[in-house]
């Protein structure tokens, strides 16, 4: 007998669940967008760590500014670029809970970098998720910090001329050669085994803040098909073959045992 | 029992008033002429004291923007800083208002624009009392005239920060920042527990246990809604300019000639009066304490009782005359004098001003 919808819904079906820690609205992102693997990542962790009862997160200012609609946590949005100073706020006063920012890499480094490296340079015992598409989505796909060279946007409509616009920051490698970072990795989100990556490095993270190491800093290389002006199938191929090569994957510094 | 007595800088008594009124939080940057507010305070180690944390930050920007984190999670938090670090925390403010979460600065006003001076001033005025960021809003402004006020008025803040969910400002000056007087100092409070936040700021991001998940925002794209938004916080402050006007009145119950002025100014208009009483001038002073809300109905009655003409003095080249003169408005002289830049106006010169320009005028 063939397997009705029904069927597949019973619990002894089950494979794989929503966690309840990201709401039932429709992610407000384009098809293809890394944001919502992100977002759900970063819930898991949470949910299995169970720590929904003590977690605080910060939205930004860009794509992501809705993510407090979407992640079903405390939530506090923040202006632009300034959620490593809210997420200090919060921490320091109420040092016990678990307190991460969402950032996108206009958010976090170009208005916010001051914010950012100072937040990492007192190791502030946050988790900072950075999402770097290199791209200002929400607005429109203008030049973002982290611009490719030759890269085209809105606002480098013949590509990014480092002459004139300066070269793409490596704001992750930067915060690694600070003292209060503890954990500063870039993942992805493009493949199912990079998908994993990322949730661990996440829980990694979070385990670090709580063990009071200092600033865990993630980076997410993502992609921006409606920004790129491309399919997101093209935009993943485009992302891998381009993005990848300056920003490489992988851990950039890991606590000392 | 006695009060424990101090002689204190005006930036001193309000650090120790933090202490002694439970605030959670400070978290501010150097510059001056206040910066004593935060010497004094790592020097007094709060967290031992109190539990209350200092932090120096990168700048007014990351200052106010750890508040709005602070006050988002239902702990008092406050900054202190000069007119140009309260230029670059005007962005956070905005933030802070629109969100509707409560905290304290303290302006320690200087003279502008730009750098300026490091003189005393009370150019901040239509900063402080307008709104000062984007969007439309208001902080609620209280103006001390005294060390004893600059320790009375932090506690007061918060409790009119707390009950309408609103930051408020204390806007001092360079003067009564760096003067020393006695201070009268209460016994101290502790802070809130977790449990009395949760219960007094049921909005609070706390984290969400037993309850739905609480957001802190400024942001609604709806404009519908939004309107909503800005209609439920104007509410808020046509409740406030109802109930929370504060004013002290010298020698007003004869006045035939009313000075109306703040802070430092009010000090000077006080000896501005004595002159003026002495020559059989029957002259008052008004002195607003809240200069938002501004003691508009005030004015007006007295206008229209006896009063012939009213002086607004101030540190500045004339900005709280505006609500004055609509106060007053129309029905008798009413005319700005001040000193800026970092000058002091003299008792002696305000009242040459008020014969010439008003009693002869």
């Amino acid at each position: 007998m063939e397997e009705t919808k029904q069927d597949i819904k019973k619990p002894e079906n089950l494979v794989y669940k929503k966690t309840d820690l990201m709401t039932d609205k429709t992610l407000s992102y384009c098809p293809g967008c890394g944001h919502g693997v992100i977002h759900r990542m970063a819930m898991e962790v949470i949910e299995e760590m169970g720590l929904e009862e003590e977690t605080i997160g910060i939205a930004p200012v860009g794509c992501s500014v809705l993510a407090y609609e979407f992640m079903n946590v405390d939530m506090q949005q923040a202006a632009h670029g300034r959620a490593p100073a809210l997420a200090t706020g919060i921490k320091r006063v109420f040092p016990e809970k678990t307190v991460f920012t969402y950032q996108g890499d206009g958010d976090l480094a170009a208005i916010g970098t001051a914010e950012t490296i100072h937040a990492c340079n007192r190791g502030e015992n946050i988790t900072i998720i950075f999402v770097n598409n290199g791209i200002y989505g929400m607005t429109g796909g203008q030049m973002a910090p982290t611009t490719l060279e030759g890269m085209k946007s809105s606002t480098t409509p013949y590509g990014r001329d480092t002459k004139k616009m300066g070269h793409p920051l490596k704001m992750t490698e930067l915060v690694a050669t600070l003292p209060g970072t503890c954990y500063v990795t870039r993942q992805a989100v493009h493949k199912a085994a990079a998908v994993r990556k990322t949730k661990k490095a996440i829980k990694k993270a979070i385990e670090y803040q709580k063990a009071e190491k200092g600033t865990s800093f993630i980076e997410v290389v993502s992609n921006c098909s409606s920004g790129w002006k491309m399919t997101p199938v093209q935009a993943n191929k485009w992302m891998e073959e381009n993005m990848f090569p300056f920003y490489p994957l992988g851990d950039i510094k890991k606590p000392e045992k | 029992m006695e009060k424990e007595l101090r002689l204190m800088k005006g930036n001193e008594a309000i650090a120790e008033a933090a202490i002694r009124a439970g605030v959670d939080a400070y978290y501010g940057y150097p510059i001056t002429p206040q910066s004593e507010v935060m010497e004094y305070l790592t020097e007094q180690k709060p967290e031992d004291r109190s539990g209350m944390i200092v932090l120096q930050a990168e700048s007014e920007v990351a200052s106010i923007n750890m508040i709005y984190g602070a006050a988002g999670a239902g702990k008092r938090a406050m900054t202190s800083s000069s007119s140009p670090g309260i230029s670059l925390m005007q962005e956070g403010l905005s933030y802070i208002a629109g969100a509707e979460l409560p905290c304290v600065l303290l302006n320690v006003v200087r003279g502008g624009p730009g750098l300026g001076t490091i003189q005393p001033s009370q150019a901040d005025y239509f900063q402080s009392t307008k709104g000062g960021g984007h969007g439309d809003y208001h902080l609620i402004t209280l103006a001390p005239s005294s060390v004893q006020e600059m320790y009375d008025f932090l506690k007061i803040s918060f409790e009119l920060a707390e009950k309408y969910r609103n930051p408020a400002m204390i806007l001092s000056d360079g003067a009564i920042g760096q003067m020393m007087e006695k201070v009268e100092l209460d016994d101290p409070v502790s802070r809130r527990t977790e449990e009395e936040i949760i219960n007094d700021f049921p909005w609070a991001s706390t984290g969400k246990k037993n309850r739905e998940r609480n957001i802190i925002t400024s942001l609604e794209l709806d404009p519908a809604k939004q309107e909503q938004i800005n209609l439920n916080i104007q509410k808020k402050y046509r409740e406030i300019e109802e109930k929370e006007v504060r004013f002290e009145k010298v020698q007003c119950d004869d006045a035939d000639y009313l000075l109306v002025a703040y802070g430092t100014s009010a000090r000077l208009c006080q000896e501005t009066v004595k002159l003026a009483r002495d020559k059989g001038i029957k002259l008052g002073l008004l002195r607003p304490i809240t200069l938002y809300p501004f003691p508009s109905k005030e004015i007006a009655t007295m206008v229209n009782d006896r009063v012939k003409g009213v002086v607004a003095v101030e540190m500045s080249s004339g900005q709280m005359i505006e609500d004055v003169k609509l106060a007053v408005n129309g029905k008798v002289p009413a005319e700005h004098y001040g000193r800026f830049g970092g000058m002091i106006p003299s008792p002696e010169k305000i009242l040459e001003f008020l014969e010439n320009q008003i009693m002869g005028g």
